[in-house]
Formats: structure tokens, C-alpha cells, sequence
């Protein structure tokens, strides 16, 4: 086993606009090691995993392949060609292609005649030894697959070689469609795999398991790392001690509202999978915290589809809805901020199906004032306007509606402290004004000055947390923890 | 007065204007300036056609990637045939005639949204297969003689007032309508934003579904409506009546600065566009260029605009 | 077993089922049909569709669709009708050259993310108007060489059932066997999985365009040589036809979903379809009509399975 490392980083820094993804990184990946990667939302996992496998480029940092000199230009190509795979968490086969058909693509230097014999014992030999008995039949479509398989043979075609050695295997959640039995026969193969040489980096919210996989445990927080040691040398709750704040940031939350007896929520969402059911009340700030993608923006969409109409538009409407994801899901990319601010409320200023354009700009401009948004015309195109301004915009127009609940998809996501701060305070003077605010963050800053919480796990909601229940520490100890299946 | 001339020179739509202007001119100049009258009155008159379908076409647009109506001609057809032989030369029956194209339209973009909504078929296959059908539908009504409109209403669909074709006068007040609905109504704002975002409108409270819906009935009556006058200007109802509208409704809303990607459209880029598009063929048909050239010209033209206006290169 | 019954067979077993039924159907209505005249005659014009069918094909596997089918095909025609005939090595020059006109449209379209709905409408204006140039009335004649390809009478089985077998062969073997199909079809189910994997997309696209524009190509030469006259719209219904043959024989509009032996029983059993509207004396203003109808109620029938499909695989 040489000693020289797969690969090293080196002071790697990386921002998206305001936000510090890495802020001086130092990272190394040895032949013959699990390294399990832990951290909350935003810690800068994601962000290391990319840089590692090529997909992303560092702003500053050195990379260093194989204990060479450091790389100029790395690349996903680069990444490949010296062995580093990566399992990402959303799906990136082709499902119309046969599982043997997908090893193909992977492996472009597999030519010639016969090639599909040599896939399918490639692929077929590789899931025999990681998952025995796994039942898949090579020749099916990746498409027809559960998607437990699917996971099973992305993980076998990333630790597959042909006319090469795979020596380094990101996996980013790979058992978060696995069953119990399957998660352990994956830890088995990754042991063997790093007893014979190779490298894993396994991220997984389920503490357990890293603590099982993996030979040496890096913390991250807020793009630093934090705790770099053997896994011996941790437990679960040392983890979930190693990453939070170090100080308990005291949360200026407002004064806990004694609720009447019989108070009737303003939503309810009741669904099967949840361990709580979904409620809020008036005037409350409901968080929904826990590890990002746990399925927290699909109920707050579907809360907003379930009272807004496909085919008739209300003049009051019953909720509004920040997006987060500016791009997909707020900003109409070829319009003014004026009328991307003023949307949402045309349908409650028609007057014989006409726009309003004398009570647009009035709109406009009192938001403009009111919420501090930073440029001198409001007619100047959205996306001349940074970040955080182009949110303040989106938020003026779910604001500004009558809406009673307002509905907030992680919206400070990448937002400078500065407009963060101007937004909490008007937050907080409309929920004591009665409107409800429901809001999903990634920040625990932001998840913990909620009066009521619910914490999401594994697709659902796990946990219920009130009052001076709302602690860092509860809100992780709920994130992460045991597998429940 | 310079910022004004500026915004002109900057919107999306002057272009097809100039281009218009340049391709008569030098039709005029073969021709010595003989016909000039003519020409215009012309020119505005077979642009009408163009423009009247070219609004449908370019809401249709509006709407986003994938959205495009292929069923306008077949529309067309089957309303001059089937509104001409319901007035069979009556003249008290031309007002009623003129709402059964409506109806017709009404019809045909129901059925569009219908297969699309429903059957989830991609409104190219959707509005392709209904084309066929609805061609069909025009085929079986038309058996027979070839029944030509009532003397008042043909008198009206080719002749003129101030100077100005009717048809011409039609296709404007038309354009108001659809500049009043694109620019200043609560719908047409709703449009544009789908176009852009679907999913952001969507969150934003904007009724996505019955918005699709209307505009896709919107755009079949407004082909109905031209099928109708078309008819009355031809003296009856051809089956291929319709035919090179198809590409015409698309290539006037592009050429007139429309974005193909959606979200941003115009309607006075429709006349310049359908102005130019008709003089263009008069211009090679004076300086003697047969129909092939014609043809390949009117291609080479569409893809080049559509080329030049894309700005999204993609890295190579 | 499992294997046998799995949804890729399911999707032929449809339209193969579909086109026996129809000829069963035929075969009643029409007694004299069952023979080897009457088979060829029905079949002929299935071989030139069946070509173009397979063109759509290659467009449809990479998420584009191609409405110059129709024009292209005639242009086509329109050239081995006059040229091919007359001065073949010029015949063969114009026609590799609208081969890579073909394959640089689509790499256009990519490069500039055009919609190829727009483009491909565009240049079958061209294409018409080339055919027009070509022949503006009907005329020229077939090449001696397809002439008697087209004509032959194989022992036992017609030329048209042999010509369609084979092109369903070939056209399988390219893309369901052969690495470029899957990295081609690859790029129509996740082109970034592709391109992430160091595939060239140009490179693809271009060579899947220039197929595509290889079989309408084909298609024209076949065509002529059954018909032995060309015009300019001999094949504008061609373009319909293609996408419902595709459609037909189980592909997908996107997804990179598609059945090249599937496409080759669409085709035949649109044409048929022809024949078994005569012979039920449907009227010929409803054939245009029966053809839209047929694609929609196959999509229909497509998405009951679809979500029934769907259903089982949440259980």
C-alpha cells in the first residue's frame, strides 16, 4: 500500500457570491481509509465532494494528485482518468439504458466486438461480490429498476474498473434508499475495498454507520473542518456535539404565545408518513429544520398548490410563497424587478381584466423603500440586481399580498447578513401582526428563533420541538441519529 | 427627441419594419415606381391574413418551449368551408356566420388543450394530430360545389375604405385587441410569465392551466376568424386554403422579434414581419425567381433570424 | 419468464399484435389480399415509409423531432428521379451533400439551443423549394438498378415483407446492439450522465443526424423506384406518418425510448391501415383523418399503461 495520498487539498476556499462554501480547507485522502465526512446544511460537504471529483473549481487552493506536483486545470475528465468516482445522490444513469448498457457509457474505453459480455461481467461480478443475492437482472432497463436497486448498481458500476484502477469512491448518502441488511453488506464491501488498497469517502446522516464504515472521521462547519480524528475516538453524541456552535447562540425568540384551548390551526397538512402532523397557528413561526432534501420544500409546496388554483385565480389569496431556488422556482428572468415584485397581486387589482399600472408602481415603490431594496430604477431588469436584493424582491411580492401564511423555501440561502438582517426584523413585525409564517431554512440561526419546529428526517417529519425545546442540540440529535428502517 | 428615436431603434420589432421597408423599395425601384399604390395596397392585404394568425400563433409562443399551435391551417379550412356553406350566399346570415367560426375555433382549441392536458401529449403532436382530423372534417364538408359568399360580404373582404383594404382595417382592429390583452390585461401578463418560469408562476398564484387553455382557444379563433375572411376574399373555400400559413404563422411571430424560447413577445413586429414576408415573395416574383427560390429563400430567411436572435450559445 | 413479459417485449408485443390483428381483419374483408400479389401490392409503399420511419427515429432517440421529413424525403426523390437517374455520380454527390446539410442542422441546433421544431420547418421550405427547382412538375424517371430491386419477385415471401425485415434488422443492429446506439440513446435519457462520462455530444448528434439523413435518403431512392416518377410533394405526408410510426411502434417523444423493429411495424401497419379503410369503404376524406386518430388513441392507450405501470412499481 503506497503512502502516497490519492488526493490533497490544500487552503481550498470557495464562495457563491456572499457565502463562504470552504473557507480554508485542508483535506487529504491516503490509500487503504474510509474517511467519513459529517456536518450540518451548509457545513461545505457538498462543495468539498465536488471540488474532489472534478465538478467544481476552487476560487483559491491547491489540488495534488498522487503525491505529485499541484494540477493546474482539474476537471471531471482529470478526476476520472486518476480513479475518482462519485456517487452522487440524485440519479445519474440513463434510465432507458440497460444496466450493462449504462457500464458502457461509464467506461468509454470498453470497445470493440463483445463488449456486452464483458459489461455484464464487469457489472454482474462487482454486485455479486458487494450485494449477494441482489436479484437484479443486468439486461433490464435502469428505468424498471426499484430504487433500491437503482442505488445498488450506481454503487457497483462507481467501484467497477476496466483497464484502470478506481482508487478513490465518493459516496454522497448512498444508503439512504437501502435497507438495513443492504447498508451493511455496502460498509463489509467498503471495509475489504480499503483493506485492499482503494479510498472511500462516505458521507451519511446516519451516524451509526460512519461510525462503523468509516477509519477516520472529518467534522465540518461552516466551511471549516473542525475534528479530524480515528472513528475510535468518537461517539454519536460527541458528533453531534462536534457539529454544533460551539456557543449557543442565544435566540432572540419572541415570547411563547399561550394558545385558547380550542384554537383552530390556519393550515393543516396531515399526511401519513409524518410522525407529528403538520399544523400552524396564527401568528406563529413555524420552522422546518433538518438535514436539506429531507423532503421539508415538497410539503411547503404542496401546502401552497393545495390552496391556490390551477385554473382560477382567487382575488385574496389564502397563502404566498417565497422560493429559494430563485432561479427555478421566484424569478422571471426577463422582467423588471417592478414586475417581478408585483405579480402576485395583479389579480387583486383587476379591474375589467386590466393591469393597474399607477397602483404597480405605487406597490413598488413603497416596497422599494420599505424593504430596502438597492438600485435606482425599479424598471432595470431583475437580474441586474445581486442576490440578496433579487430576494428582498421576492419577498415583497409574497409580503405585500394579503395572504394570511406566508410560505418560505430556505429564501436566505446565499443572502448577505446585511439583508438578513432587515428581513428578520420584518418578519417579526408581521407575525406579531398575526400572519403566520411558515419557514424552511438550512440555517440554524435562522430554524431557531421559530416558536414551533418540525424537524425532518428521511423524507418526513420526525420530531416536534416547542418553545425552549428549540435548541441546536435537539434539532441535530433529531436530524441525524439511527436508521428508522 | 434622441432618446425616443434611441428606445425605437432598440426595440425588438423595428427591424422587420426596416427590412420591410428595404425589400419594397427595391421591388419598387425594378418596377420603376409604377405600381406603388398597388403594391402597398396589396402587400397590406395578404399581410392580414399572416397577421391575424400570426397573433394567435405568437400567444401560443409566449407560453414557453414546446408550445406552438400545427392545427391554424386545418382551422382555417375547415371554418371557410363549413361558415360558407352555412350562409350559402344569405347575407342576413354573415353576422351569425362570423360567430360559428368563433364557435369553430372554440371548438378545435378545446379539443388542442384537451388532447394536451389529458392525453399529456406534446402540443406539436397533439395540434398535428387534430390537424387531421379537422382537415378531414373540412374535406367531408366540402363535398360538392364550390359555394362562393354572399355578394355584400365579398364586395367588403376585397375592397377598400380611405384607401386602405378592409382586411387591412380587420387585422388592425385585431391588433389593438391582442396588444390591449398582451400588454395591458392581467392575462396577458400571466402569459409572459409562464413563458418565462411555469413553475415560478405557478408559486406566484398565477391560474397556470386555465391560462394554457385559453390561449390555445384564443389561437383557434383567431384562425377560425381568418379562415372566414380568407374565404370571403378568395370567393370560397379551397381545401389547401390554409396551407402556407403554417409556416407564415411561425415565421411572422419570429421574424417580428418574438422569442421562440417564450416569455417575450410583441405585436407590432407581426405587421412589420408579415409585411416583409409577402413583399419578399413579390420581390422575387417581380425580379423573375420562380417558386422554388421562393421557397427555399422564405426557409433560409426563418432560420437565419432565429439563428441571429439566439442568444444562449452554448460552450463548445 | 419474468424477462419475457418485461415492459421493453410488452412494447412490441403491442403494435406486433396490433399489425396481426389488422391483417386478420384485412384478410376477412378481402379474401383475394391473402397471396403473394396482394401482400406485395399492400405492402409496396410500407418499405419507403418504413425508411423514413427509421430517419424519424434516430431524431426522435435524441429528443428533437424533425418536421422536414416529408419535404426531405421528396427532395430526395426529386434527385434520384432526375440526377441519379441520368449522371449517378453527380446523383450520389448532391445527395451525400444533403447528408451533411442534414448533419449540420443538428449539431446547429444544439450548439445554439434552437428548438428544432422551428428549424426543421424552416428547412423543409427548403428542401421544398429545391424539389421544386428539381422538378416543378412531376417527371423524371427511376434508376434501372431500383427499378428492378423493387420489382423483384423473391420465391415464397414478397419483396416488400424481405425489404422490411431487413431494414428492421440493420436498423436494430445499429442502435440497440452496437456501442453507438447506447452512447446515442444514452444522450437522449441523461445527456449530462453522458457527457459527465467524456463523451463528445457533437460528435453524437452529428453522426445521428447524418443516419437519420441516410435512411430518408433511402427512402426516397425506394420510393422512386416504386412510383417511377417523382414530384415535389410525392412525400410530404411522410412527415406525420413517421412520427406515428415511431410512436406507433412503442418510442417516446423524450427519454431516448425508442424500438427500431417497433418503428418498421408501425410503418406497416399505418399502410395498412390505408388499405383497411378502402376496404371498408370509409370514405378518402376521413384517411387523414384516421391517421390522426390512430396517434392519438395509441398515446392514450400509451399513458393507461403507463400509469398503470407506475402504480406497481410504487407497491
Amino acid at each position: 500500500m503506497s503512502g502516497e495520498p490519492v488526493i490533497a487539498i490544500a487552503g481550498a476556499r470557495k464562495g457563491f457570491g456572499a457565502v463562504k462554501a470552504l473557507d480554508g480547507v485542508d483535506f487529504t485522502v491516503t490509500p487503504g481509509e474510509c474517511i467519513g465526512l459529517v456536518g450540518h446544511n451548509g457545513a461545505g460537504k457538498s462543495t468539498l465532494v465536488n471540488i474532489i471529483n472534478g465538478g467544481l473549481n476552487l476560487d483559491e487552493g491547491r489540488i495534488s494528485l498522487s503525491g505529485g506536483k499541484p494540477v493546474n486545470s482539474y476537471s471531471i475528465r482529470v478526476a476520472r482518468t486518476h480513479g475518482i468516482r462519485c456517487v452522487f445522490q440524485e440519479l445519474s444513469m440513463c434510465p432507458n439504458l440497460s444496466v450493462v448498457e449504462n457500464v458502457r457509457i461509464a467506461h468509454a474505453g470498453m470497445k470493440g466486438f463483445g463488449w456486452r459480455s464483458r459489461a455484464r461481467k464487469v457489472v454482474s461480478e462487482l454486485l455479486d461480490v458487494i450485494f449477494p443475492d441482489h436479484g437484479i437482472d443486468c439486461r433490464r432497463a435502469v428505468g424498471d429498476l426499484t430504487i433500491a436497486q437503482r442505488q445498488m448498481v450506481e454503487i457497483a458500476i462507481a467501484f467497477s474498473s476496466y483497464n484502470s484502477t478506481t482508487s478513490l469512491v465518493i459516496l454522497d448518502e448512498p444508503t439512504s434508499s437501502l435497507d438495513a441488511s443492504r447498508a451493511e453488506q455496502l460498509i463489509a464491501y467498503v471495509k475489504s475495498f480499503t483493506g485492499a488498497g482503494g479510498a472511500v469517502i462516505f458521507i451519511s446522516h446516519i451516524l451509526g454507520e460512519i461510525l462503523d464504515a468509516a477509519s477516520r472521521i472529518v467534522v465540518m462547519r461552516d466551511g471549516q473542518v473542525v475534528s479530524d480524528k480515528p472513528s475510535g475516538e468518537f461517539t454519536v453524541n460527541s458528533l453531534v456535539q462536534a457539529m454544533g456552535s460551539v456557543a449557543a447562540a442565544s435566540s432572540e425568540r419572541r415570547a411563547t404565545v399561550v394558545r385558547s384551548e380550542g384554537e383552530k390551526p390556519v393550515a393543516s397538512f396531515p399526511r401519513s408518513r409524518d410522525a407529528v402532523e403538520f399544523k400552524a397557528y396564527k401568528g406563529e413561526l413555524v420552522g422546518l429544520a433538518g438535514l436539506s432534501g429531507q423532503g421539508q420544500t415538497q410539503l411547503i409546496v404542496d401546502l401552497y398548490t393545495s390552496v391556490s388554483g390551477d385554473w382560477k385565480s382567487r382575488r385574496e389569496p389564502q397563502a404566498a410563497f417565497v422560493a429559494g431556488d430563485r432561479l427555478s422556482d421566484g424569478v422571471f428572468p426577463l422582467w423588471s424587478i417592478l414586475r417581478n415584485m408585483t405579480i402576485a397581486m395583479l389579480s387583486e387589482w383587476r379591474r375589467f381584466g386590466l393591469t393597474d399600472p399607477a397602483r404597480e408602481a405605487a406597490f413598488a415603490d413603497g416596497w422599494h423603500e420599505k424593504i430596502g431594496i438597492r438600485t435606482k430604477n425599479l424598471d432595470n431588469p431583475i437580474l441586474s440586481l445581486s442576490g440578496g436584493n433579487q430576494q428582498k424582491a421576492l419577498f415583497a411580492r409574497a409580503l405585500g399580498t394579503s395572504a394570511p401564511i406566508v410560505l418560505m423555501d430556505d429564501p436566505m440561502r446565499g443572502v448577505d447578513i446585511g439583508t438578513k438582517q432587515d428581513v428578520y426584523l420584518m418578519l417579526r413585525e408581521e407575525a406579531d401582526a398575526g400572519r403566520t409564517f411558515i419557514w424552511y431554512s438550512t440555517e440554524m440561526d435562522e430554524v431557531c428563533v421559530c416558536d414551533r419546529v418540525y424537524v425532518f428526517r428521511e423524507g418526513s417529519i420526525a420530531r416536534e420541538l416547542t418553545g425552549d425545546a428549540v435548541t441546536e442540540e435537539n434539532i441535530l440529535a433529531a436530524s441525524f441519529g439511527e436508521r428508522t428502517s | 427627441m434622441t432618446t425616443g428615436f434611441n428606445t425605437l431603434l432598440h426595440t425588438r420589432w423595428i427591424w422587420s419594419f426596416v427590412a420591410a421597408s428595404v425589400v419594397w423599395f427595391i421591388t419598387i425601384m425594378f418596377t420603376g415606381g409604377s405600381s406603388l399604390v398597388e403594391l402597398t395596397q396589396v402587400a397590406f392585404t395578404f399581410a392580414s391574413f399572416s397577421i391575424i394568425v400570426g397573433l394567435g400563433q405568437m400567444f401560443v409562443i409566449t407560453l414557453g418551449p414546446g408550445n406552438i399551435d400545427l392545427s391554424i391551417p386545418a382551422t382555417m379550412t375547415l371554418s371557410g368551408t363549413i361558415v360558407l356553406k352555412f350562409v350559402g350566399g344569405d347575407a342576413s346570415l354573415i353576422v351569425p356566420g362570423f360567430l360559428i367560426a368563433i364557435a369553430i375555433g372554440v371548438g378545435v382549441g378545446l379539443s388542442n388543450f384537451t388532447l394536451i392536458k389529458l392525453l399529456r401529449i406534446p402540443p406539436i403532436i397533439a395540434t398535428l394530430a387534430m390537424s387531421f382530423i379537422v382537415q378531414s372534417a373540412a374535406i367531408w364538408t366540402n363535398r360538392g360545389l364550390r359555394i362562393r359568399p354572399p355578394q355584400s360580404l365579398s364586395d367588403f373582404a376585397v375592397g377598400f375604405t380611405l384607401g386602405v383594404p378592409n382586411l387591412a382595417w380587420v387585422a388592425l382592429i385585431v391588433s389593438v385587441f391582442g396588444y390591449i390583452l398582451l400588454e395591458k390585461s392581467v392575462f396577458g401578463r400571466w402569459v409572459v410569465a409562464i413563458g418565462q418560469n411555469m413553475r415560478a408562476a405557478r408559486l406566484a398564484g398565477v391560474p397556470v392551466e386555465g391560462v394554457r387553455c385559453a390561449t390555445y382557444v384564443l389561437c383557434a379563433v383567431l384562425a377560425g376568424v381568418c379562415g372566414y375572411f380568407l374565404a370571403s376574399f378568395s370567393g370560397g373555400a379551397a381545401l389547401n386554403m390554409g396551407q402556407e400559413y403554417l409556416l407564415m404563422s411561425i415565421a411572422v411571430v419570429v421574424i417580428g422579434g418574438t422569442s421562440v424560447a417564450g416569455g417575450d413577445s410583441n405585436v407590432p413586429g407581426i405587421w412589420g414581419a408579415s409585411l416583409f414576408m409577402f413583399l419578399v415573395v413579390s420581390m422575387l416574383n417581380t425580379y423573375g425567381f420562380d417558386a422554388g427560390f421562393r421557397m427555399i429563400m422564405t426557409g433560409v430567411i426563418i432560420i437565419g433570424v432565429i439563428i441571429a436572435a439566439s442568444s444562449r450559445t452554448l460552450r463548445l | 419468464m419474468k424477462t419475457l413479459l418485461s415492459n421493453d417485449n410488452l412494447r412490441i408485443l403491442v403494435p406486433a399484435l396490433s399489425l396481426v390483428a389488422l391483417l386478420c381483419a384485412v384478410f376477412y374483408l378481402q379474401p383475394r389480399t391473402m397471396s403473394y400479389m396482394g401482400l406485395n401490392l399492400m405492402f409496396n409503399l410500407a418499405v419507403p415509409i418504413a425508411l423514413a420511419t427509421i430517419a424519424q427515429m434516430f431524431i426522435l432517440a435524441v429528443n428533437d423531432l424533425d418536421l422536414s421529413m416529408g419535404a426531405f424525403v421528396s427532395f430526395s426523390a426529386c434527385v434520384a428521379a432526375t440526377f441519379l437517374e441520368q449522371s449517378p455520380l453527380i446523383g450520389i454527390l448532391i445527395l451525400a451533400a444533403a447528408i451533411g446539410v442534414y448533419a449540420l442542422i443538428g449539431v446547429v441546433i444544439y450548439l445554439r439551443n434552437l428548438p428544432a421544431i422551428v428549424v426543421t420547418l424552416g428547412m423543409s421550405f427548403v428542401w421544398s423549394g429545391l424539389a421544386v427547382l428539381l422538378l416543378p412538375s412531376p417527371g423524371g424517371a427511376a434508376p434501372e438498378w431500383i427499378r428492378a430491386i423493387m420489382t423483384s419477385r423473391p420465391p415464397m415471401v414478397p419483396m416488400a415483407i424481405i425489404a422490411s425485415i431487413i431494414i428492421a434488422a440493420v436498423a436494430h443492429l445499429i442502435v440497440m446492439r452496437s456501442s453507438f446506439g447506447v452512447i446515442m440513446r444514452g444522450l437522449g435519457g441523461n445527456s449530462r450522465s453522458v457527457e459527465r462520462s467524456g463523451w463528445s455530444i457533437i460528435r453524437i448528434r452529428a453522426m445521428t443526424y447524418a443516419l437519420a439523413g441516410l435512411f430518408a435518403v433511402m427512402a426516397g431512392i425506394v420510393l422512386v423506384g416504386l412510383t417511377t416518377a417523382a414530384d415535389a410533394n410525392i412525400a410530404l405526408r411522410y412527415t406525420l406518418l413517421s412520427i406515428a410510426g415511431v410512436i406507433l411502434g412503442g418510442g417516446e417523444f423524450v427519454g431516448g425510448r425508442v424500438s427500431p423493429v417497433g418503428a418498421v411495424i408501425g410503418a406497416l401497419t399505418l399502410t395498412l391501415a390505408a388499405s383497411f379503410l378502402s376496404f371498408l369503404r370509409i370514405s378518402p376524406d376521413w384517411q387523414i383523418g384516421a391517421q390522426g386518430a390512430i396517434l392519438i388513441i395509441v398515446l392514450a392507450i400509451r399513458l393507461i399503461l403507463n400509469r398503470r405501470e407506475r402504480k406497481e412499481k410504487r407497491t
